[in-house]
């Protein structure tokens, strides 16, 4: 009788924990507030049951998209000091458990969204984990400078399919509200960018500072923080909001442009403090925060007829 | 196996489980929920 010999000793079970910590939880408060943002802001209403199943397919498939990228990308981690403690690089866990388990997400995430709320929300939200699992991860991110770029689209979902899960239709609205974020994350990750020492370019994926350069990454900045302002109050001149929402909007995007000039009029050597590249990321999570809180305040207050 | 690795492998089994079954719990009655307010349109 010849029994196979035991290779190694047999691994332990992964924790519970190193599988939540797959899902990117900080990443998922933000898609969860402005996925939330949309939900509340769209015209109509949704059934709090129902909502409350929008937004929780949101943050599984947004946790399946976070998780399957971190399968395909586990050998990269591995090599960047901020990422190598993550559950596959640490060890921790076998990399076809993590990729079964941003499948079984990505998959029962849309299943639910089509069965609950319904087929056209499901519809954005499969191509949103598409967008940001393949077209993102494995294709773009590792091949060109404008990553960033692309990637942004992928945070961009969230308010959209929020929206469209109470008004069962793509109008102008989400597709705004896609627009402004698509717009906000180059200079928010950008200005980070410039200040952060990462190691992005010893495991090979082009980020903007390093294959182009500071001085075209800082005008680009200020290119996106341009464009951010007609964008961000575009809702208010095509009449989706009243002037709650376009008032904050055009002061929030003219003091985020505002902070971008002198991040994009400047050059730095090293040892230098990088105050106006800090203060434009700080700003910009404020930004979004506010420009989206602001968003349902508005529609808050004309609903109950404070203004008209 | 050693018994501290015996005993580190039925404590995290043992968390996975009751993890696993709170979250059956919470999707069983989510979708005795949605049932119920699906089946009043």
């Amino acid at each position: 009788m010849n029994t196979a010999p035991s290779l190694t000793t047999p691994a332990l079970p992964a924790d519970w924990r190193d599988f939540y910590a797959l899902t990117k939880p900080r990443v998922m408060s933000l898609v969860i507030f402005t996925g939330l943002c949309g939900l509340l802001a769209a015209p109509g209403s949704i059934n709090p049951v129902i909502g409350f199943t929008a937004i929780l397919c949101i943050a599984l498939g947004a946790g399946g998209a976070a998780t399957l990228n971190q399968w395909w990308e586990a050998d990269l981690d591995a090599g960047m000091k901020r990422t190598a403690g993550r559950p596959i690089p640490g060890g921790r866990m076998k990399p076809t458990d993590a990729r079964d388990f941003g499948i079984a997400l990505s998959v029962g995430s849309v299943l639910i969204m089509g069965l609950a709320v319904g087929w056209l929300t499901a519809s954005i939200l499969l191509v949103s984990i598409i967008y940001y699992a393949v077209i993102y991860t494995i294709w773009l991110k590792p091949r060109t400078p404008q990553n960033i770029v692309i990637g942004g689209g992928a945070g961009a979902f969230p308010p959209m399919i929020g929206w469209v899960a109470v008004t069962g239709d793509i109008t102008l609205m989400p597709v705004l509200l896609f627009a402004i974020i698509f717009m906000w994350t180059p200079p928010h990750f950008w200005a980070l960018a410039l200040f952060i020492k990462s190691d992005y370019a010893k495991v090979g994926i082009p980020m903007m500072p390093v294959v182009r350069g500071q001085a075209s990454t800082r005008r680009q900045i200020l290119a996106y923080s341009v464009l951010l302002v007609p964008v961000a109050a575009a809702p208010w001149f095509i009449g989706g909001t009243g002037a709650i929402y376009g008032v904050t909007a055009l002061v929030l995007s003219l003091a985020f442009l505002a902070l971008s000039v002198p991040v994009a009029t400047r050059i730095s050597a090293d040892g230098d403090a990088m105050k106006p590249e800090k203060r434009l990321f700080a700003f910009s999570i404020i930004y979004l925060f506010a420009l989206f809180a602001a968003l349902v305040v508005d529609r808050v207050a004309a609903h109950q007829g404070f203004v008209t | 196996m050693t018994p501290e690795e015996q005993t580190e492998y039925r404590r995290r089994q043992k968390s996975r489980n009751l993890v696993m079954g709170a979250v059956l719990v919470f999707f069983a009655i989510l979708f005795y929920a949605i049932t119920i307010v699906r089946i009043g349109d």
